[in-house]
């Protein structure tokens, strides 16, 4: 983008987000007031009048939540149901009334009500935050004007369509309204959108001028108009409507419009009427939901899910098959087989005679019996631990940013794992990897260069090329340091400057930094600094260099600008007072602003800057005396990674003033859709002919340890692209300086800036332009892969920079592939001079070809789009306001903290949330298929092998704990370790803690701890007594038997699992097994009615046997030795990333091993190879 | 969180509130004290040696516990069908009129000290199966007639229009083959109290409960029940009632409370009243003495020394692995 000025992004978030509405914006004209769609009529202070009543508009109460008292259950109960295995435990529950089912009722209802009460609290105290927030908002006081014209506070909830309001200084606009007077005669006020928009400047309202006289409170005592406006909608940038007073009609604007959500600043009291109130605000009917986000990991989950819906519909197959078979041979040839079940007077579900039906029936009770399968608390335990996961991100000191005393936050829990994952980061660079806080370090003013700083790129140029100069920096600097002025130079400095040769020029040069802006200063009261509220910091760092060189500020209102500057010819501080008669403003188009003043000797002088791509064809003849220098100390400055901007003026005649003044009002008023274009036209016809003055430099900071941040990611396997608005000169240095570039890359420049393309331009055949930029392009890339091929032997490594305009036709449907190709095998991207749109398109281009996760960052409310379309959006709550925050998954203060974030919170989450699931999977298929195996020994007659409250509780008390303590609080390395060794990030990038071939194994890994458990358990107890009183197990006993097997069992293979061991880990896992002798002791103990086949089982049964204990020792250690035995052998022959760390932590051999990494890792590593090799 | 509450901390701290905070502060910053298992080759060597060196002795007194039992089984299903009757054994056990008397010789081969167990096994029975299970009334064993609670028992909830006590096919199958023992002359004395568990006794059935309308229909299942005699006696019926858990099982009959001598010679007159020839399942009478571990099972002992045994050599492969590649692992990972 040119020189100083940002872009100024005017977003609509569903337009950008959806890219549907991208077409010419038809501005209707006030004709079209009272049709449809513009309807809307309020009577002003006259709420009460009869039309307003037949109207019946909305109040004001404004609720967000989710749910209300009346609906919470229903809709609460509808969203759990939405989930596949949920509606199967619903059915389940259903059935289980009848005799179909293999178990008591309340044996199911019970854990299924608990796990969907669980869910239903959480979201029930979620929706109760938000409705203590909107009832703070809604008893928010505002003063109104009541139906007796004196003014009284009354809720905000209570205002009407009409109502006559006083807002006052610093407070929140209500409910939509329009502007009708300030405490300014003129009638303006300042507003703060930064809720709306994140824009943190002010702007401007005006109310018109019938209503702007109308200043105290009881001018409104006669008071009485008609709008007529426009039907709510969610256009933030568009108003129309009319007002009608004193029998005449008024246009009204988006200049009168003060919307809900914005904030009244530097404006004592407005007054105001409401035309939109709750709901029907403009900020309301934005507010819809964010895109939810679903990680892989759960995507992957849910498919998971339906493999175990297969398994269960498999086994439950095989079981009615058999059972069938069976059942039909219990009479055969007209003789009773099994006579003890008495087949003759049966019932339909065992009948011989109809054995198929039977077997369907059957296959409806095994469905039931092995829902164990499923892991009913899998859900809710997920969104429990993320959670809490969130909060422990949300509480990471080490994230923590003193400056603006924030730490980082997650703003949804979903996307936890998610970080763990990330392949590709695309970022923002302003305000991202810089400060975006301006520093005026350099000028060229009269072709001379001014201005000693040395900036950061410079600095660390030289530091890769080993010079001294690096350390030079600040340390001749140690004057007075003031916040966005770095400049140095005695020649200019403590008024010096009037001994300069062209010191003319220079006083010119400063007076248009100091009058040409839009700078509002405000004082704080109580330390009496001065802050100045600018568009941009660039805009900010003008003035102050003005006001440091000796051009102070003095006052600054709507009509003129007051300055205090020292006259170089007598040396005198004097004050001089400029008339601001017109202001230009700043466009993205236009790429300059001006404005045009009258001086005290009443001259009229029109002041310009401008980015040096316009700037320049505008000079007059004369004015081009510096022009050569000039252009050459900012290519120098672009270089050096500064933001250049070219100052200009010229002299204006009355004459050809009032000639354009008078045709330029005449636009500025009109209301016509051609408005925009014929104010720029005009604006062209006066910005021209300048005189140049030179040229400013900024510099943009990179924020601390930017740097050393993405050298870690680049080690962590992580690519970066940066996505920039800045010119390629500016972003390719930056690149260097924060490493991203280095200097053995060779750079692959895509860019449509050649002479050829130029002089189609001129040409102005806009077919043929596109034609052949398209070919430029097409063979630039091809070029690129044939480099890229040729260099594939040699380590040459490349980067690759490309222009928005060439992006514009690589992200077309045919050779969009290509291109990304070509970027994919290139260790740096830079895209420069991109739009929001593009950004997004780049987004989704990479999220879709690499079909990896995306993370973006950015910080401005042109990310929002790319923030939202990837995988995972990291908004800086920085300068630029809260717009990219608000659209962001996480935010944090600063980009180092990405670091973190990624290789120790994202590494975490992924791997205790893959561990998760897989042990979710293993204890239920460990736990299910004991059902299996003992039904087959049960002719598959639907018994189950365990009491009904013994399998109930299972999921729900049993194990569940320990695995949201693994996946709250287990590390496989410590955080140091995690950020000392990066490359451990590759195991959630290439996604291995959670491959098929991982989860298959935990699967098997249940099916065999299964098997061990019921033929270990059978074969040992089942046949000859089991206690010295010659007692033989039964039912009951080999229940309780091999369900202690499988509770020690899944509960040991945890604590083998576990990497951390805390005492929670080890109140957990013993606790839960623990937990399971207290309920068999206490369930017994239960009149023999409720507690059934468990009555008194352990405690006269089980305990007393010695064999009982002999058994559970032995069926344990064997069902942990499989995975026991392997993971000794793993860590030792063919360790995972995280062993070779902890086992080179445990032997205290970091100091000759960490430098290099172990060739496994190294193998894996290969296709990124460029990036660790740098650092090794 | 709210950082606010950082410089709202008291200037001087009681030492008791520092080492909350401390605790709570390694809390969030998820860095508690713990401990991190590390599987390093002498922790794996180390710990598979200690598995098997606690299995294999484990195994070992399991064995001995196992092999000290002495066990006799006879199977007589096949034997007791007179010879007539070999090619229509259904019809030899169905029909009452014939005789099911039968006698059969037991050899001692190892002295037995008392108490000697005498289980009945069955095989290929299904007492898991799920209609089989569920068809008992609970309530109506441990209150008698006035507990209606019986919907599960059919078809065998009622006869004539009169309740079945105790209804339900678990109890109108009840196993009914006797046994007497006699070693030479005289017989010996079986002691059939005290086989049922004492909870069941004591709480599951009733003590006023007495057997009535039962095994009275056309249909007879197994064996009868003396309707003079409360449930809580009937242990037969109670040891019945307490479902077996896999196909094949065995049940307490009694037990002989005299040692048995090495080459004693008993004979065994028994009623072979119940019918398993109908679904081809095996009737066995067992004697058997019993240890600290139980009755005689070799399996536990067995799987014992193998895990244990495995544990071992795994830990010196294991060791053998580790000492050849760590010489090349310098090598390897640098």
């Amino acid at each position: 983008m040119p020189g100083g000025m940002r872009q100024r992004m005017l977003i609509n978030f569903r337009e950008l987000y959806s890219f549907v509405c991208f077409g010419h914006k038809y501005e209707p004209s006030h004709a079209q007031i009272g049709q449809e769609g513009y309807s809307r009529v309020v009577y002003c202070n006259d709420p009460d009048h009869l039309e307003a009543v037949k109207l019946n508009y909305g109040g004001n109460y404004v609720s967000t939540t989710k749910y209300t008292a009346a609906n919470f259950i229903p809709k609460s109960l509808f969203e759990q149901f939405r989930r596949v295995a949920n509606i199967y435990f619903l059915v389940v529950a259903c059935v289980s009334f009848t005799p179909l089912a293999p178990y008591s009722s309340p044996s199911i209802l019970a854990p299924l009500i608990l796990v969907i009460g669980a869910t239903m609290a959480k979201e029930g105290v979620e929706d109760w935050r938000r409705r203590n927030q909107d009832t703070e908002e809604n008893n928010r006081k505002v003063k109104v004007n009541g139906s007796d014209y004196t003014f009284h506070e009354t809720k905000w909830k209570k205002l009407r369509v009409g109502d006559l309001v006083k807002v006052c200084k610093d407070e929140y606009f209500p409910a939509d309204l329009v502007l009708l007077s300030s405490i300014h005669e003129d009638g303006v006020c300042y507003v703060e959108t930064m809720n709306l928009d994140g824009e943190t400047n002010l702007k401007l309202k005006h109310a018109l001028e019938v209503t702007s006289h109308l200043q105290v409170e009881n001018s409104f005592q006669q008071f009485k108009a008609v709008i007529k406006c426009e039907d709510p909608n969610e256009k933030l940038y568009s108003f129309i409507g009319t007002l009608s007073y004193d029998g005449k009609e008024y246009p009204l604007s988006l200049q009168q419009l003060l919307l809900r959500g914005s904030k009244l600043k530097n404006t004592d009291y407005v007054f105001g009427v409401v035309i939109f109130t709750g709901h029907e605000t403009k900020v309301m009917k934005n507010a819809i939901d964010p895109p939810s986000k679903r990680s892989k990991i759960e995507k992957k989950m849910d498919k998971l899910i339906y493999v175990l819906f297969s398994t269960l519909a498999l086994i439950a197959f095989v079981g009615s098959l058999f059972f069938g078979i069976e059942t039909k041979k219990d009479v055969s040839g007209g003789k009773l087989q099994r006579w003890y079940l008495r087949p003759d007077d049966t019932t339909i579900f065992y009948d011989p005679k109809r054995p198929s039906l039977s077997a369907f029936l059957h296959f409806l009770t095994a469905l039931m019996l092995y829902g164990y399968l499923i892991p009913i608390s899998l859900y809710v335990s997920i969104e429990i631990v993320k959670v809490l996961q969130s909060i422990f991100i949300n509480q990471d000191q080490d994230m923590y940013y003193e400056e603006t005393n924030k730490l980082a936050r997650a703003r949804t829990s979903n996307l936890n794992e998610e970080l763990g994952q990330v392949d590709t980061i695309l970022s923002d660079k302003t305000g991202t990897l810089t400060c975006n806080s301006m520093e005026f370090v350099k000028c060229s003013i009269a072709g001379t260069a001014y201005g000693y700083g040395v900036t950061e790129v410079e600095r660390s140029l030289a530091r890769r090329r080993g010079d001294a100069l690096a350390e030079t920096g600040d340390a001749v600097n140690s004057g007075k340091s003031v916040r966005g002025f770095n400049f140095r130079d005695e020649r200019i400095m403590n008024d010096q400057w009037v001994n300069e040769p062209h010191s003319d020029i220079i006083q010119k040069f400063f007076r248009v930094l100091a009058i040409c802006h839009t700078v509002i200063p405000d004082k704080n009261e109580e330390s009496g600094e001065i802050i100045y509220e600018a568009e941009s910091p660039d805009e900010a760092a003008f003035v102050i260099a003005a006001h440091e060189i000796g051009f102070k500020i003095l006052k600054v209102k709507q009509e003129s600008i007051s300055l205090r500057e020292l006259d170089y010819k007598t040396g005198e501080k004097v004050d001089r007072k400029y008339k601001r008669l017109q202001l230009l403003e700043f466009s993205s188009s236009r790429k300059r602003m001006s404005v045009i003043v009258r001086n005290k000797e009443n001259q009229l002088l029109l002041l310009c800057k401008g980015a040096d791509s316009v700037m320049f064809q505008r000079l007059s003849k004369d004015g081009r005396q510096f022009e050569s220098q000039t252009k050459e100390h900012i290519k120098k400055y672009a270089e050096t990674g500064l933001r250049t901007l070219v100052i200009a003026y010229r002299e204006l005649g009355e004459e050809e003033y009032k000639s354009w003044e008078v045709k330029f009002s005449k636009v500025k008023t009109s209301v016509t859709a051609e408005r925009d274009v014929s104010l720029e036209k005009l604006a062209d016809e006066i910005e021209r002919d300048l005189i140049l003055l030179g040229a400013t430099a900024v510099e943009d900071k990179l924020q601390k340890g930017v740097p050393e941040c993405i050298d870690t990611l680049a080690q962590a396997g992580v690519r970066l692209w940066v996505l920039t608005g800045d010119k390629m000169e500016t972003a390719i240095n930056i690149g260097y300086a924060c490493s991203l570039l280095r200097e053995d890359m060779k750079q692959i420049v895509i860019t449509l800036d050649s002479p050829d393309i130029d002089a189609l331009e001129k040409q102005g055949d806009k077919e043929t332009i596109a034609k052949d930029s398209l070919e430029s392009i097409k063979k630039q890339i091809r070029e690129g892969m044939s480099q890229i091929k040729s260099a594939k032997e040699s380590d040459v490594k490349f980067g690759l920079i490309i222009d928005g305009k060439s992006l514009d036709f690589s992200l077309k449907k045919d050779i969009e592939k290509s291109f990304f190709e070509l970027a994919i095998n290139c260790a740096a991207v830079i895209c420069c001079r991109s739009s929001p749109k593009q950004k997004a398109l780049v987004t989704r281009l990479v999220k879709r070809e690499t079909g990896k996760t995306t993370l973006a960052i950015g910080d401005g409310a042109n990310d929002v789009g790319m923030l939202q379309e990837a995988d995972i959006g990291v908004g800086i709550s920085g300068v630029e306001g809260m717009q990219a925050v608000m659209a962001s998954d996480f935010e944090m203060a600063q980009f180092r903290f990405l670091e973190r974030l990624l290789l120790v919170h994202g590494h975490w989450c992924y791997r205790r949330i893959a561990m998760m699931i897989c042990y979710f999977f293993y204890k239920n298929i460990a736990f299910g298929f004991t059902l299996f195996w003992f039904e087959a020994h049960a002719s598959f007659s639907g018994q189950p092998a365990y009491n009904d409250w013994y399998l109930s509780f299972y999921n729900v008390f049993f194990t569940s704990l320990p695995v949201i303590a693994l996946g709250v609080f287990d590390q496989d390395v410590s955080a140091p370790l995690c950020l000392k060794y990066p490359f451990l990030y590759l195991e959630g990038v290439e996604n291995i803690l959670f491959s098929w071939s991982r989860i298959l194994g935990w699967m098997f890994n249940g099916i065999l701890t299964s098997i061990i458990i019921f033929f270990l358990t059978t074969k040992s107890i089942i046949k000859q007594a089991f206690r010295r009183d010659g007692q033989v197990v039964d039912y009951e006993v080999l229940g309780v038997t091999m369900y202690s097997c499988v509770v020690w069992a899944v509960n040991c293979q945890m604590a083998i699992s576990v990497n951390y061991f805390t005492w929670i880990h080890h109140f957990f896992i013993w606790g839960s097994i623990a937990l399971w002798y207290i309920f068999l002791v206490i369930y017994g103990y239960l009149p023999p009615e409720m507690s059934t086949t468990a009555y008194r089982v352990f405690l006269e049964a089980c305990a007393p046997s010695v064999l009982y204990w002999l058994v559970t020792l032995l069926v344990v250690i064997c069902t942990l030795l499989p995975y026991f035995s392997f993971r000794a052998f793993q860590t030792r022959f063919y360790p995972m990333f995280h062993d070779r760390i902890q086992s080179i932590q445990y032997e205290g051999l970091e100091a000759e091993n960490s430098v290099r990494l172990p060739r496994r890792v190294r193998k894996k590593l290969h296709p990124r190879e460029t990036l660790m090799q740098r650092n090794s | 969180m709210d950082h606010g509450t950082r410089s709202d901390q008291p200037s001087c701290p009681t030492r008791m509130s520092l080492w909350r905070k401390e605790a709570i502060n390694k809390f969030t910053q998820q860095n508690l004290p713990a401990c991190k298992p590390v599987l390093t080759p002498a922790w794996v060597i180390l710990t598979f040696l200690l598995i098997g060196t606690i299995f294999i002795p484990i195994g070992l007194v399991s064995l001995h516990a196992s092999r000290s039992v002495v066990e006799i089984v006879d199977r007589y299903d096949i034997d007791c069908v007179p010879e007539q009757f070999k090619s229509n054994k259904l019809g030899y056990i169905k029909d009452s009129s014939y005789p099911k008397n039968c006698s059969r010789t037991l050899k001692v081969n190892r002295y037995m000290k008392a108490p000697i167990y005498i289980y009945y096994q069955l095989d290929n029975y299904y007492q898991n199966h799920r209609r089989y299970v569920k068809s008992r009334s609970d309530q109506q064993l441990l209150h008698g007639l006035g507990s209606n609670k019986t919907s599960l028992c059919k078809p065998e909830q009622s006869n004539n229009g009169l309740p079945i006590v105790p209804c339900g096919l678990v109890a109108w199958s009840l196993f009914n083959d006797t046994y007497k023992f006699i070693r030479g002359k005289s017989e010996l004395n079986v002691n059939r109290k005290n086989i049922a568990w004492k909870s069941d006794r004591d709480h599951k059935f009733g003590k006023h409960v007495y057997p009535f309308n039962f095994q009275s229909g056309t249909l007879i299942g197994g064996g009868k029940l003396n309707s003079s005699v409360p449930l809580s006696d009937q242990e037969d019926l109670i040891v019945w009632m307490r479902t077996a858990a896999l196909p094949s099982f065995r049940k307490l009959y009694g037990r002989i409370e005299e040692n048995l001598h090495a080459n004693d010679v008993i004979v065994v007159n028994l009623m072979n009243n119940y019918n398993t020839y109908s679904f081809g399942g095996k009737k066995k009478l067992v004697l058997s003495t019993s240890s600290w571990l139980g009755g005689k099972n070799d399996f536990p002992g067995f799987a014992y020394i193998f895990v244990g045994s495995y544990c071992i050599v795994i830990a010196i492969v294991f060791m053998l692995l580790h000492v050849k590649y760590s010489r090349n692992t310098h090598v390897g990972y640098n």
